[in-house]
């Protein structure tokens, strides 16, 4: 039974098209992930959700109450959404104590108590409560725009881009925080990033939006590793793609024989890889000799960054040359631990582990 | 921190089993830019004594200049010390100031709020709705500061004759002068961010509930500055009550001075009403406390919403289209009025000629002189903010809010008695000029510096420019226009003051403000059109200039 209904919106910004058909279904109390390109459409989706501007068409349906449909819609104040936004939005006029406690009625009893909680859920100090928002670093201010948002006790809690303004690691660990509150708390949530890494780890639903439509909606791991096409599949990591034959369960391909997702049967096909599918390990040039069903490479290029290093490996005899014209001999590029990577010159042999997923 | 009572837990039962968040210790993201900034200071100990010895000169003229603008504050003790604590108590604690006190109250508590609503609502309507023809209204709103506001009162008068007492000086003062709110009023709501009102109305409020609880407060410090701003002009002005013949203590003392020249009656008066510009400059600091409204957050706002109108287009268009007509509209159908009336015969070219070319000319020297002397303060308050920076750009602020009429009393006084040569000489009425409009000069120059870079300053440094070389190669090149902006200011107040120019100007002198004046005194109207005639048509270009101005100086 889904909570929230999206059918057909379209929202026009003049000529331009900002949401052309979006149909999104969230079940109630799940995590749902808008990514996609800036300029794509999903904030434009996530303003409509919460009211500020209405659709030009189509229909969207939150627990059995119709929101909008078509030009008529329900203002903002009389939907119960909460908003995070980019940056909190927080009121600089107020102290953060009336900054949390602004959507609460104002003769509301216990509302001093409440304040005080809410701020102890969002991790912030009692005494940050007589402050102002312009005293407060930027995850600060984010916990208080969280902890204003949640005061209403809404229906359904719209974030956009809130981890966007923290430095790396604060934003990995507020945004499991984050997670980890709204689902206890039970609240249905969507959230709205341009960082597929982040639409990843905290959804339990992900919608890729392009050109003011979704191109695929599902689980992270169905859209990580089976994307509909090459784009999705480079937007959310690293892919390595590759032209295949398929039959029976199987792809002959550059890199070998590699169990696939499907069972047809195709002649000229493409496959994707992740590259953290290919095993590498270290040998030498007399290693190579007497198993041509082994597969072997060079490295060419590595580059360290730390805990991670960027390598390169050129094919050396690969079983299902592809037409050299058309590809060439273009060496894989692979992300392996920054500890114990294979050096220029290197002879490596790959393996493929799991199964590579075939492009429609 | 650790605050967790379990019947306070009443806020949702789930919540209860909440893990808090990780405290928020962690977030050190703008404790990490500190050092950066400090190792982008020269550290050659060479190099800083230089600097050190460019700016204690610049520091010194900037000490020299607010001593200077102080001169008629310190006339006011010294003459109330002088005359005597006896004659001083006879001369203030009497009927005529308690009458004149009530009339100037009465005048700012009507004219004030009145304005304030005036402005809002019309900055609303241009800034925020989707009103036919927004940003020809925006403009109207600012155009009448074209119109010197004793031409405003001369149009009342010459239209409705019988326009006296209170009431016609609030409705003349409201015309004449909410352009002072508006354009503060107007630019703070452009650069409102709209995430905050959207955020409200996600937290439950409906459209008149965001408006009084999150766009008003962030209106606050504009709508103070503008209040003071015109509340400061009620103060001072005295050409639009004489000509309704409504008392205030600015007329009262123009008329004891010209009676009895600087007596000490006249200096008591002026000595009440400096103390009426501290009430207001201290109660507006007490309105606005110590706030900051600027927008948290980093990136770019995005684009605000219109509200759309709908049936109330036409009402709506009722107030702008009525203010213009009675503040612009007003003076333009009297002036030409009068113009068609007077035929040719009132175009005298040799005698406006004469007037336009000394006003032009008092106005560019004026304006140079405060700018000049604006300038040392500019830089410092940019480039090496301080304590003693704050105590001196205050002096200069608190004189530039002294009326007119005052400055032009103290140095009255003080030439005739100290340096008679220099009385009724233009040395004497360009200082006067220079320290009433020194505030305006300031603000535009500052602007301008700030947009400079300090590095462009010490980039010229190291190519091998002595210091004052490198300012004057940089940051004076560079802060050029808003110098000339602040000089147009100037020269625009110069050029429809009236009071200081008729106590101080050097005998023979005839601007275009004393001619208007001297032949509508003369119930001459149709002789002195031509003179309002020019006034407005030379400012009204310089009212652009203010409005772009307030559009980039929305913060302050």
């Amino acid at each position: 039974m889904s909570f929230l209904e999206i059918t057909d919106v379209h929202k026009h910004y003049g000529p331009v098209a900002a949401l052309a058909g979006v149909d999104l279904s969230v079940t109630s109390g799940s995590r749902t992930a808008i990514v996609g390109p800036s300029g794509c459409g999903k904030t434009t989706l996530l303003r409509l959700i919460a009211g500020f501007e209405a659709p030009d068409r189509g229909r969207i349906v939150l627990d059995g109450e119709v929101l909008a449909n078509g030009g008529a819609a329900v203002p903002a104040h009389r939907r119960g959404i909460g908003v995070v936004a980019q940056d909190g939005a927080l009121f600089p006029h107020l102290s953060i104590a009336d900054n949390i406690g602004f959507g609460m009625a104002r003769g509301e009893d216990k509302r001093t108590e409440r304040i005080v909680e809410l701020a102890y859920i969002v991790g912030l100090d009692k005494a940050i409560l007589r402050r102002r928002p312009h005293e407060l670093s930027g995850g600060q201010q984010q916990r208080v725009a969280l902890a204003r948002a949640m005061a209403m006790k809404p229906r359904l809690m719209l974030l956009d881009e809130p981890f966007s303004a923290l430095d790396t690691g604060l934003r990995a660990s507020m945004r499991k925080a984050v997670a980890e509150l709204l689902e206890t708390a039970g609240i249905t949530t969507i959230l709205v990033t341009h960082d597929q890494a982040e639409a990843l780890s905290f959804a339990s639903q992900v919608a890729v939006m392009r050109d003011g439509l979704f191109s695929q909606v599902g689980t992270p791991r169905e859209l990580y590793l089976q994307p509909k096409d090459r784009m999705i599949a480079e937007f959310l990591g690293d892919a390595i793609i590759l032209p295949a034959k398929i039959a029976d369960g199987f792809a002959s391909s550059p890199l070998g024989r590699i169990a696939v997702d499907t069972k047809e049967r195709r002649d000229v096909a493409r496959i994707m890889l992740r590259p953290e599918q290919v095993l590498l390990k270290r040998t030498s040039r007399e290693g190579m000799s007497g198993t041509p069903e082994m597969l072997f490479g060079e490295v060419t290029e590595s580059e360290f960054a730390g805990s991670m290093c960027t390598i390169a490996v050129r094919l050396l005899n690969s079983p299902d040359p592809p037409d050299a014209a058309a590809i060439g001999n273009t060496p894989l590029i692979l992300r392996k631990p920054g500890m114990d990577a294979p050096v220029v010159g290197e002879i490596v042999r790959l393996t493929v582990s799991g199964k590579a997923h075939v492009f429609a | 921190m650790a605050f967790v009572d379990d019947d306070r837990l009443h806020f949702r039962p789930r919540l209860r089993f909440l893990r808090p968040l990780p405290p928020a210790g962690n977030d050190t993201a703008s404790g990490l830019m500190l050092p950066a900034a400090d190792l982008a200071r020269p550290g050659l100990p060479a190099a800083r004594s230089a600097r050190l010895r460019s700016s204690s000169w610049i520091l010194l003229a900037a000490v020299l200049v607010s001593l200077f603008a102080l001169l008629p504050l310190a006339f006011i003790v010294w003459v109330a010390v002088q005359t005597g604590w006896e004659t001083v108590a006879t001369l203030v604690f009497r009927p005529r100031v308690g009458e004149l006190l009530v009339n100037t109250l009465l005048l700012v508590v009507l004219a004030v709020p009145i304005s304030i609503v005036l402005s809002v609502a019309l900055a609303w309507l241009t800034e925020r709705s989707d009103l036919p023809g927004a940003r020809l209204w925006a403009w109207l709103s600012v155009a009448p500061l074209a119109i010197p506001a004793f031409v405003h009162s001369y149009a009342w008068i010459t239209l409705v004759p019988g326009l006296h007492g209170l009431w016609a000086g609030v409705l003349v003062s409201v015309i004449a002068y909410f352009p002072f709110l508006y354009l503060p009023v107007a630019a703070a709501l452009r650069r409102l961010d709209p995430a905050l009102e959207d955020t409200a109305a996600a937290l439950g409020l409906g459209p008149w509930r965001v408006f009084t609880r999150v766009v008003l407060p962030q209106l606050r410090l504009a709508i103070c500055g503008g209040s003071l701003l015109v509340g400061l002009h009620l103060l001072a002005e005295y050409g639009l009550y004489v000509f309704i013949r409504f008392d205030t203590f600015t007329t009262a003392i123009v008329d004891q001075f010209q009676s009895t020249f600087n007596g000490p009656a006249a200096n008591m008066l002026a000595a009440v009403l400096v103390t009426c510009c501290f009430v207001l400059l201290g109660l507006e600091v007490l309105v606005r406390g110590e706030e900051r409204y600027a927008r948290v957050g980093s990136g770019a706002a995005r684009q605000q919403q219109r509200t759309r109108l709908g049936r109330a287009t036409l009402p709506c268009l009722a107030l702008p289209v009525i203010t213009t007509l009675l503040a612009l509209g007003v003076p333009f159908i009297t002036i030409g009025r009068w113009l068609i009336a007077g035929g040719a015969d009132v175009w005298r070219l040799d005698e406006i000629g004469l007037a336009l070319g000394q006003t032009l000319f008092l106005a560019l020297a004026g304006a140079l002189l405060a700018t000049v002397a604006a300038m040392p303060m500019a830089w410092i308050s940019i480039r090496a903010p301080g304590p003693l920076q704050r105590i001196l750009e205050g002096c200069n602020y608190i004189v530039g809010s002294l009326p007119g009429v005052v400055v032009a009393l103290a140095l009255v006084t003080i030439t005739v008695r100290i340096a008679l040569p220099l009385y009724q000489t233009l040395f004497t009425i360009l200082v006067a000029y220079a320290l009433m409009f020194l505030p305006r000069a300031l603000i535009s120059l500052r602007a301008s510096i700030a947009q400079a870079p300090v590095e462009l300053e010490r980039a010229a440094a190291s190519l091998g420019r002595p210091p004052l070389k490198a300012l004057w190669s940089t940051t004076i090149r560079l802060s050029a226009p808003g110098a000339a902006a602040g000089m147009a200011l100037v020269a625009l107040g110069i050029m429809n003051e009236l009071t200081a120019t008729q106590m101080l100007a050097p005998n023979g002198t005839r601007t275009l403000a004393m001619a208007f004046w001297s032949y509508s005194g003369e119930i001459d109207y149709a002789s002195a059109a031509p003179y309002a005639f020019i006034m407005v048509a030379m400012s009204l270009p310089l009212t652009w200039l203010l409005y772009v101005q307030s559009k980039r100086m929305a913060g302050r």
